[in-house]
């Protein structure tokens, strides 16, 4: 049995997750912005057979929150033996254009905020000598493109964070995963034609969870991905620059 | 984007606006002409509304409640089928009902009120209904069940989604000792056979469902395989199949025609041998044999498919089926998986529901334009002459005159619709004089 505290539990991909714990009895520890969605997900994983429902409100840009929201956790749960990271939010590029404000909110969002928790949550983990912590990152964060780069930037932050956050914490028997999913079908995404590429959100958790289970450093979700942004990683700038993406 | 919300059997075959409706204290479209959709697992155009929006409970899947002892569930009108099972049934529940596609949602399934192979003895889906909540377009929530809003509860009840959005449903399962059945599969020769086989079955079988040569002629039309069965008791537990088949793009062409049928009818027939097998399965397999092929409706090709589903009343039972595998036969337009029962006589809750006493007979017919529906109006004379119906989850092709003679209880039910619902099938029934 294990232990979870999830941010962005609110996420169409990490309740999926939460979904597939619950039914394996874990005791999960909830933080989100809105407690309405929060109560209904938690009767939700509770029918699932989740041993224990904890819920906390906060906006994860609240970094002031990040230390009391782990205390609060170890209180709730008796200890935490996983943190997963889930929330994110999918910028307007046009906007992050004209305005500087504007990248570094998302920036902040889907970067800093997680990194401001994760210095929490590293050192905890390293001084007790065990743990994991799962992110998702994304695919957008492989390579810079006009039609996303801001997103792409913080993921990328995250995604090299985490790297250099696994090999610190490797000698401290800490799991660090990288999850990368590709194109999932979620509320995020939901204005998008969607195509062969997409995956739906079922799919993407039982990677995720899958991962977890086999202490992976990194996850393309769906796997082909992984071979998609081998290609894309390998155009050459002088043409990749000239494209249209 | 649209795509996604069209109807299994692609026909009629048009862009479809449509947004998701997850959260149970969201509120509904302001201003708008709506309707609610589930998985849109209905073949025809009962679950599409062209010159509106479909509003979506496909993430509408969270439980809300499930006594684990008494075997009661509460969730949200999106949870599917198959998560209600896959959750139940490894504490020994079932559902009490079910059609033949895990994929259909449990709104869906109550606003078609659907049948499954325990017609005979459990009615339809609706009878195991204890409650449900339906929120109307003006905001308003209501309760329904046989003592509270009784009225609505009977509206709603295979009401088509017109009564209100399905919030969430409370089910009453059935018990089960494992997930095994029992089933045996009798090779049967004419259309008397299966009458007499299913009056025979009725008593010990809870399952019976018939699989029909459609292309049978002369004396051995309606032949078939009649296939009875129970849920087994102190079995060893045989392992859940994976879905693996799919069908993963769009030919461009069905796929199914007179020659592929053909081949497929007669190999169908005489893939037993024997008159009688044995065996005991998986549930999945025996309730849900076309699940385990993803996008199977793809096969039709662009142009889509339709599906046949009739009743004719007990009196006309025989005839009138034989008339209609005769027609279809001489057509030379039969049908891959032409499906036969026996209905009982529970009642059907619901105002509107198709169940009723009588032989139901269902076929998959290639979209191939007029001659498709030049067929269905000479077998819709024969459903209308033999006292039957027609199932608004399987149609794209009814006539208005034909739907109040086959639901007489419409004028009733009119009194039920929400200002601001509406359907593709509900504009073309009412508007044909
Ligand atoms: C392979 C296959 C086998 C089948 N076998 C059977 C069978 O054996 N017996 C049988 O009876 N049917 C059968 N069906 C038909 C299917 O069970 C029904 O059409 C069912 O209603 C589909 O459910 P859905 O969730 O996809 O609903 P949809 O098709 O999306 O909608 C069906 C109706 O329900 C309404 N509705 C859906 N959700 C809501 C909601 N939240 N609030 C209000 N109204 C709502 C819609 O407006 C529409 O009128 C079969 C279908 C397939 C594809
Ligand atoms: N969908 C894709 O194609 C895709 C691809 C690659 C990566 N991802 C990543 O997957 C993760 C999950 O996204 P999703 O696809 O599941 O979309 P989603 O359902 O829209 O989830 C995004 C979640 O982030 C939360 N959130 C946003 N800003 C927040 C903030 N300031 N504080 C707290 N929570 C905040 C949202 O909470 P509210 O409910 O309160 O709004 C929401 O629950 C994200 O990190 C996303 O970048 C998605």
């Amino acid at each position: 049995m294990k232990n979870w505290v999830i941010l962005g539990a609110t996420s169409a991909i990490a309740e999926e997750v939460m979904r597939l714990w619950a039914s394996r009895g874990y005791k999960l520890f909830l933080v989100a912005r809105n407690q309405d969605k929060m109560d209904i997900i938690k009767e939700d994983l509770s029918v699932r057979g989740a041993m224990q429902v904890e819920t906390f409100v906060m906006d994860a840009n609240e970094i002031t929150k990040h230390i009391s929201l782990l205390e609060e956790a170890d209180k709730r749960l008796g200890h935490v033996d996983g943190v997963f990271v889930a929330h994110g939010t999918l910028p307007d590029q046009k906007a992050c254009e004209k305005s500087y404000e504007a990248a570094y909110q998302e920036i902040h969002t889907n970067a800093l905020s997680v990194i401001s928790l994760l210095t929490e949550v590293a050192n905890r983990f390293e001084s007790r000598g065990h743990g994991d912590i799962a992110v998702i990152s994304s695919v957008a964060g492989d390579r810079g493109r006009q039609s996303n780069y801001v997103y792409g930037a913080a993921k990328a932050l995250l995604s090299t964070y985490l790297q250099g956050l696994r090999n610190r914490l490797v000698k401290s028997n800490v799991h660090v995963l990288t999850i990368k999913p590709g194109f999932v079908d979620t509320p995020m995404t939901a204005d998008f034609d969607k195509g062969a590429l997409w995956a739906s959100t079922e799919q993407v958790a039982t990677g995720i969870v899958n991962a977890v289970d086999k202490k992976r450093n990194e996850a393309y979700l769906p796997g082909f991905w992984w071979a998609i942004m081998f290609i894309i990683k390998h155009v050459p700038e002088f043409i990749f620059k000239k494209l249209s993406m | 984007m649209a795509k996604q919300y069209v109807s299994w059997g692609r026909y009629p075959h048009k862009q479809q606006e449509g947004f998701d409706f997850s959260w149970r204290n969201q509120q509904l479209p302001k201003d708008a002409n709506f309707l609610p959709q589930g998985n849109a697992r209905s073949y025809g155009d009962s679950c599409m509304n062209h010159d509106g929006v479909v509003v979506s409970a496909r993430k509408l899947n969270h439980f809300i409640h499930y006594n684990q002892d008494a075997g009661v569930i509460r969730c949200e009108a999106g949870v599917m089928l198959s998560q209600i099972l896959d959750l139940v049934e490894p504490h020994g529940w079932f559902l009490p009902v079910t059609p033949g596609t895990k994929f259909a949602t449990i709104g869906g399934a109550l606003a078609n009120d659907v049948h499954g192979k325990n017609h005979h003895v459990a009615g339809t889906f609706g009878c195991h209904v204890t409650q449900f909540e339906i929120m109307r377009s003006d905001g308003a929530r209501m309760i329904c069940s046989s003592q509270e809003n009784a009225d609505y509860f009977a509206a709603t009840i295979g009401g088509l989604g017109l009564t209100g959005f399905i919030v969430w449903v409370e089910l009453k399962l059935k018990r089960v000792e494992n997930s095994a059945v029992n089933v045996e599969n009798i090779k049967y020769g004419s259309l008397s056979d299966f009458f007499l086989l299913s009056e025979e079955s009725a008593a010990d079988f809870e399952y019976t469902v018939a699989w029909v040569d459609c292309l049978a002629k002369g004396g051995q039309v309606g032949r078939g395989h009649f296939s009875r069965a129970n849920h087994a008791r102190n079995q060893v537990k045989p392992s859940k199949p994976k879905m693996a088949l799919s069908v993963p793009i769009d030919p461009p062409l069905s796929l199914i025609n007179s020659l592929t049928l053909k081949a497929f009818n007669s190999l169908y027939y005489n893939r037993q041998k024997e008159e009688r097998a044995y065996s005991a399965v998986h549930y999945d397999p025996f309730f849900y044999p076309l699940d385990g092929i993803k996008n199977w409706n793809r096969v039709y090709g662009p142009k889509g498919f339709l599906q046949y589903q009739c009743v004719v009343s007990p009196e006309h039972g025989e005839s009138a089926i034989r008339e209609i595998l005769g027609r279809i036969a001489a057509a030379n337009r039969g049908s891959f998986l032409a499906v036969l029962k026996l209905f009982g006589d529970v009642p059907s809750p619901g105002l509107l529901s198709f169940p009723r006493p009588g032989a139901t007979l269902a076929l998959d017919f290639p979209f191939e334009g007029e001659k498709t529906l030049r067929l269905f109006d000479q077998l819709d004379e024969v459903v209308h002459q033999a006292d039957g119906a027609i199932y608004p989850a399987k149609d794209a092709h009814m006539s208005g005159v034909h739907f109040k003679q086959y639901y007489p209880k419409v004028e009733e039910f009119k009194q039920f619709i929400d200002p601001a619902i509406t359907s593709s099938f509900w504009s073309r029934v009412m508007e044909e004089k």
